[in-house]
C-alpha cells in the first residue's frame, strides 16, 4: 500500500510537465545566476581621477589603480566642479583626487595627502571598496619607501584567511546556495502536495481509503525526500567540479546533514500544505517561509549581527543550522560529532512540523 | 415568416474548431440554424456536443472558422459592436461580484451596458420585483443561495433589454422552485418584450416548455422540432411493466436481453420501457405470464434517447459480477443517522437528521444545493465529525474508526477526484492497492475494471483528458475495486448527459441487486424515481422520508393527480414554507 502510495507521489510530480520544469530548469538558472552574480568580491568599480599633479610620482600611483582589476577608470576630471557632479550621477563610486602639490611634499619627504571621496549611499560597497584602495595606498607606499630606501613603516599587517586564503566569496555563496536551493524546492515540492489534492478533490478520495495518516504522510514525505537529496547532490557536484570549491570534510557528514535538513524542510512543507485549500494559497505560504527563512539564515548576513531577539528566533531555522553543517564540512572539513549541536535541532524540527501536519489532514476544517 | 425582417439568429454552414495541446477538437461542424423572432428556443444534447461554443458563437465571443453568422442581420465578423448593444448573453457561471451588493451589482452592469440614468430605477424595480430580490437589494451577491444568485445574473443580463438572450444552461444546481422561478421571468420577457431566447439545457421539461428544441450531437444538429413533433413519433412504443413474481431490478436486467426495447428505467416499482415498435417484443413464457403492462406517456427525453442510441450504438454491458459481499453484521439497518446536527460557526448546515439505510438498498439524499446534503455525506464518510448526535456505517463511526473500516465503503464524489495527470492503468493500480488488493486478486480486480467499464482503449490516456462520461466510469470502477458493501455516491451524474446517466444507473441497479447498499445524492428530481426510499432536505432538514410513491402520494391535489417527483418536490415545499 505505502509503496504504491510513493510510487503515485512521484508520477504525480513527475507527469506534469510544469512540476517537472520546476525541478529542474531554475534550481540550474539560479545556481549559474547566483554562483556569479551573487558576491562581496568588487570587479570593475567605475572610480574618476583628478589629477592636478600630472606628475611622475602621481601618474605610477594611478597606474596602480589603472592595473587593479576592482577598479576602471571610467572619467578623468579637469575641474574641481566635476566631482560633485560624476558622484551625483552615480557615474562613478569614487573620486581619487590628487593635489598638484603631491610631489613636491613627496621630494621633501613629508606625508603627502591623497584625498578620495566616495559615494556612501551603498555603506557596504564604500567600505568594501575603500578597504582596496587603502591595499592598493600600502603596496604603494612598501614599494616607494623601497626605491628610495627610506625606513619601512614600524609594524605591518601580515594577514592570512584560513578556510578561504584568497577570501573569495563565491565560496562562501556557493555552498549557501546548497542549502537555498534544497531549502526552496523541497518547500515547493512537499508545500503544493496536500493542497494540490485538496483543490482537486482527491484528498478526500485518499482519506476514505483504509490508508492510514500516518501512512499518507510517509508517501507524501519520500519523494520530498527523494527530490531534496538529489538536488542537494546535484548542486555540491557543480561547486566542486564547476565552481572548483574545495571540499576538504567528510561526505558522510554532509549527507547526514543533508538527510536531517531536508526532513525538517519537508515537514515544515507538508505543515503549510495541510493548512492550505489551494494550490495557490500553498504556494502563499510557501513563499512566507522561504523569504524570512533565507534571510534570517546567515546566507548573506551574518547572524550575529541581528539583534538578540531576532537571533532568537533564527533557532527555529532549518536553514541557519544548515548552513553552518555545509560550509563546516565544505570549508573546514568539520567531522559529524563537532556538527553534532547541529543536527539534533533538524531532527526535532522534523519529527514536530511532521506530526503536525499528520494532525492537520484529518482534523483540518474549513 | 415575415420576409423582410432580419432574422434574430442565422448560422450558415458554421465550423468551429479548437485546439487543445497539438489536438484538434471540432467543436461544431458545418451547422446551419435559424430562429424565428420572438420564439424560445432550447439547445440540448450530450456534454461536448458544442452547445456552450454555438451560444458563445452567437454571441459574437468567438468567431466561426468558416461560414457566416447573423445576428439580426449584422455579420458577427464585422459588426460585432451593433450586435453586443442586441443581445444579452449569460455564460454558465455569471460573473457577479460576490463582495458587491445586488443593486452595486446591478448598478455596475447598468454601468457596462450604458443604461441612462433615467432607465434604471425603473428597469431595478421592474426586475428586483419580477426575481423576487427586492429584499435583498442591500445583501452581498456571495452570500445569496445558488437558486437566487442565478436570477440575479438573469437580472443583470435583462438590464439592457436585449432582443436576444442567449442563455447557457441557466438552470444547472438550481433548486425546482428557483428554477420556476427563472422560467416565468424568461417567459415574461418573451411575451412582453417579444424577447427571443436561445438556451441549452440538461432539463427535458424545460425543453418541452420551448417552441423549437435542437438536439446537438457531436456538432451536428441531429434534429430540431417542436416538442410535440418529437414526442409523436414515440407516442404508443411507451410501456410501463410490473412483474409479480420479479422485482423491478430484476426485471429490468431481463429486458436487456431484448434488442426491441431502445431503453428501460425504473420507475418506482415498476419498470418503463421504449420499443423500437409500437408493440412488445415476444417475452418467454416465465416473463411474459407474469406481467402487468399498461401503456405510458412517451416523453422528449425518450425521443433523445432513441435518436442518440441510434447514433451511437452502445455494446450491451455485460452484467456486473460481483463476489458476495459476505459480512458479519447482518444487522438490516447499514446506515444509521441519529439526531445529528451540524455546525460550522453560526451556520447549523444539518438540523437534528434522522434516518436509516437498510442493507441492498438505493437510497437517495435529495435537496438543493446548500440543502445540507454533502455534509451529511461526508459526515457519514468521516471527512467531517458530526457537532453533535450519532451515526454508524456498517456498524462503525468511520470518523473514529480503525483505518480498516473504510475498505467496506466505496467513494464516488461530485466533482472528478481521480488523478487528472495519472493514466487510466495508474489510477487502477493505485487505488487498487490503497485499498489493499494484492497479487492476483489486484491483477483480477483491474481486469474486471477494465472490461467491465469498457477502459481498454483508454488505459495509457491522461485521465484527466477523458471525456466526462468515461471519467465517471473510471471514478466508479476505482469505487469499486475493492467490492464495497456501501457505495457512497455524491452527486454522481451532475453533468453528465442522459445516455451516461442511463448507463449509471443500470449499474447501480445490479450492484444494489447484487446486495451492495447505495447512499446517493442528487438534484435531479427524476433520479429520486431510482431510488428504493429517500429524504428530502430543506435547509438542514428532513422535509420528507419515503418511497417515491409515498412521496407523491403526498402532493396528489385536484388540479395534479399524478405529480411527477419534480411537482410533489414544489408541492412539499411550499406546503412547508406556508
Amino acid at each position: 500500500m505505502l509503496f504504491a502510495l510513493i510510487i503515485k507521489e512521484f508520477l504525480a510530480i513527475l507527469r506534469d510537465p510544469k512540476s517537472r520544469f520546476v525541478l529542474i530548469g531554475p534550481p540550474i538558472i539560479q545556481l549559474f545566476v547566483f554562483g556569479y552574480g551573487a558576491t562581496y568580491d568588487l570587479n570593475h568599480v567605475p572610480i574618476a581621477i583628478y589629477d592636478e599633479a600630472n606628475s611622475v610620482e602621481s601618474r605610477r600611483l594611478i597606474a596602480r589603480f589603472d592595473a587593479s582589476p576592482a577598479f576602471s577608470r571610467e572619467i578623468t576630471l579637469t575641474h574641481q566642479q566635476q566631482i560633485a557632479e560624476v558622484l551625483d550621477n552615480k557615474d562613478v563610486l569614487a573620486v581619487i583626487h590628487i593635489h598638484p602639490q603631491f610631489d613636491r611634499d613627496l621630494a621633501r619627504g613629508k606625508t603627502a595627502n591623497i584625498q578620495i571621496i566616495i559615494d556612501g549611499r551603498d555603506s557596504n560597497t564604500a567600505l568594501i571598496a575603500l578597504n582596496y584602495m587603502q591595499t592598493i595606498l600600502a603596496k604603494y607606499n612598501l614599494a616607494m619607501a623601497q626605491r628610495h630606501h627610506t625606513p619601512l613603516p614600524a609594524a605591518r599587517l601580515q594577514i592570512r584567511a584560513w578556510f578561504n586564503p584568497n577570501l573569495n566569496s563565491q565560496w562562501f555563496i556557493v555552498t549557501g546556495i546548497i542549502g537555498l536551493l534544497t531549502l526552496v524546492v523541497t518547500v515547493l515540492v512537499t508545500a503544493l502536495s496536500v493542497a494540490r489534492e485538496r483543490e482537486q478533490g482527491t484528498f478526500d478520495q485518499l482519506l476514505v481509503t483504509p490508508l492510514t495518516p500516518f501512512q499518507i504522510l510517509v508517501g507524501k514525505a519520500v519523494p520530498g525526500l527523494v527530490v531534496g537529496l538529489l538536488e542537494a547532490s546535484f548542486i555540491i557536484f557543480m561547486a566542486v567540479f564547476w565552481f572548483n570549491i574545495p571540499f576538504v570534510g567528510h561526505l558522510s557528514a554532509l549527507y547526514l546533514g543533508i538527510f536531517l535538513f531536508v526532513f525538517s524542510v519537508i515537514g515544515i512543507g507538508l505543515m503549510i500544505s495541510s493548512i492550505c485549500v489551494t494550490q495557490q494559497q500553498g504556494l502563499l505560504g510557501a513563499f512566507l517561509f522561504i523569504v524570512p527563512a533565507v534571510i534570517l539564515s546567515g546566507f548573506a548576513t551574518p547572524i550575529a549581527n541581528m539583534p538578540p531577539l531576532v537571533q532568537d528566533l533564527t533557532l527555529i531555522n532549518p536553514l541557519r543550522y544548515f548552513l553552518i553543517i555545509v560550509r563546516g564540512v565544505f570549508l573546514e572539513g568539520l567531522p559529524a560529532e563537532v556538527l553534532f549541536n547541529q543536527y539534533w535541532p533538524l531532527a526535532i524540527i522534523g519529527l514536530l512540523t511532521l506530526s503536525l501536519a499528520a494532525w492537520l489532514f484529518r482534523h483540518r476544517m474549513y | 415568416m415575415t420576409a423582410n425582417r432580419p432574422l434574430p439568429l442565422d448560422f450558415q454552414h458554421v465550423s468551429k474548431t479548437f485546439s487543445i495541446e497539438k489536438r484538434t477538437v471540432e467543436a461544431l461542424k458545418q451547422l446551419s440554424l435559424t430562429i424565428e423572432e420572438n420564439s424560445v428556443t432550447a439547445l440540448v444534447g450530450p456534454d461536448g456536443a458544442g452547445k456552450t461554443t454555438l451560444l458563445r458563437l452567437a454571441a459574437g465571443l468567438y468567431l466561426p472558422n468558416t461560414g457566416q453568422i447573423r445576428i439580426f442581420g449584422y455579420d458577427t465578423r464585422q459588426y460585432s459592436d451593433q450586435i453586443h448593444v442586441m443581445i444579452g448573453y449569460m455564460p454558465q457561471r455569471f460573473g457577479l461580484y460576490e463582495d458587491l451588493t445586488v443593486a452595486e451589482n446591478l448598478n455596475l452592469y447598468a454601468d457596462l451596458h450604458h443604461v441612462s440614468m433615467a432607465d434604471r430605477q425603473y428597469r431595478f424595480d421592474d426586475l428586483m420585483v419580477m426575481t423576487g430580490l427586492s429584499a435583498f437589494t442591500d445583501r452581498l451577491a456571495g452570500k445569496l443561495s445558488g437558486g437566487m444568485k442565478q436570477k440575479l445574473g438573469l437580472a443583470c443580463t435583462l438590464l439592457s433589454e436585449p432582443r436576444l438572450l442567449l442563455l447557457d444552461e441557466p438552470s444547472v444546481g438550481v433548486d425546482p422552485v428557483s428554477r420556476r422561478e427563472l422560467w416565468r421571468i424568461i417567459q415574461h420577457q418573451v411575451k412582453q418584450k417579444g424577447t427571443t431566447v436561445l438556451l441549452s439545457t440538461a432539463y427535458m421539461d424545460e425543453a418541452e416548455r420551448c417552441d423549437k428544441v435542437v438536439l446537438v450531437d457531436d456538432g451536428e444538429i441531429l434534429a430540431q422540432d417542436t416538442p410535440e413533433h418529437f414526442k409523436a413519433h414515440l407516442s404508443g412504443h411507451c410501456f410501463r411493466l410490473q412483474h409479480t413474481r420479479l422485482t423491478h431490478r430484476q426485471l429490468q436486467s431481463r429486458l436487456h436481453a431484448f434488442e426491441d426495447i431502445i431503453d428501460s428505467i425504473i420507475q418506482g416499482e415498476s419498470v418503463r420501457v421504449v420499443c423500437r415498435q409500437t408493440k412488445l417484443p415476444d417475452f418467454p413464457a416465465d416473463i411474459a405470464e407474469h406481467l402487468k403492462i399498461s401503456p405510458a406517456e412517451a416523453g422528449l427525453e425518450d425521443a433523445f434517447i432513441s435518436l442518440l442510441r441510434r447514433r451511437h450504438p452502445t455494446t450491451p454491458q455485460p452484467p456486473l459480477q460481483l463476489n458476495h459481499i459476505n459480512s458479519k453484521n447482518h444487522a438490516l439497518d447499514v446506515i444509521r443517522v441519529e439526531q445529528v446536527d451540524r455546525w460550522f460557526g453560526q451556520f447549523q448546515a444539518v438540523k437534528k437528521l434522522n434516518f436509516s439505510v437498510k442493507r441492498g438498498e438505493i437510497f437517495g439524499l435529495l435537496g438543493a444545493n446548500g440543502a445540507g446534503k454533502t455534509t451529511t455525506f461526508r459526515m457519514l464518510c468521516g471527512l467531517l465529525p458530526v457537532s453533535n448526535g450519532q451515526l454508524s456505517v456498517a456498524g462503525v463511526d468511520l470518523r473514529t474508526a480503525a483505518a480498516k473500516a473504510r475498505a467496506k465503503i466505496g467513494y464516488m464524489s461530485q466533482k472528478f477526484s481521480l488523478y487528472a495527470n495519472l493514466s487510466v492503468q495508474q489510477n487502477l493500480d493505485f487505488f487498487s492497492s490503497a485499498y489493499g488488493l494484492k497479487n492476483q486478486r489486484r491483477k483480477q480486480r483491474i481486469q474486471w475494471a477494465v472490461e467491465q467499464f469498457d477502459l481498454k482503449k483508454d488505459l495509457n490516456s491522461n485521465s484527466g483528458d477523458l471525456p466526462l462520461g468515461y471519467k465517471q466510469r473510471l471514478a466508479m470502477a476505482c469505487a469499486l475495486m475493492h467490492e464495497p458493501e456501501i457505495l457512497f455516491l455524491d452527486e454522481p451524474t451532475s453533468g453528465v448527459d442522459p445516455l451516461a446517466r442511463r448507463e449509471f444507473w443500470a449499474r447501480t441497479n445490479q450492484l444494489a441487486a447484487n446486495g451492495v447498499t447505495v447512499l446517493v445524492t442528487t438534484h435531479f428530481m427524476e433520479e429520486a424515481e431510482y431510488c428504493d426510499r429517500l429524504v428530502i432536505m430543506v435547509q438542514g432538514e428532513v422535509l420528507m422520508t419515503g418511497s417515491p410513491a409515498e412521496i407523491k402520494q403526498q402532493a396528489i391535489t385536484a388540479e395534479c393527480p399524478e405529480p411527477t417527483m419534480e411537482q410533489a418536490f414544489i408541492h412539499l415545499v411550499e406546503k412547508n414554507q406556508s
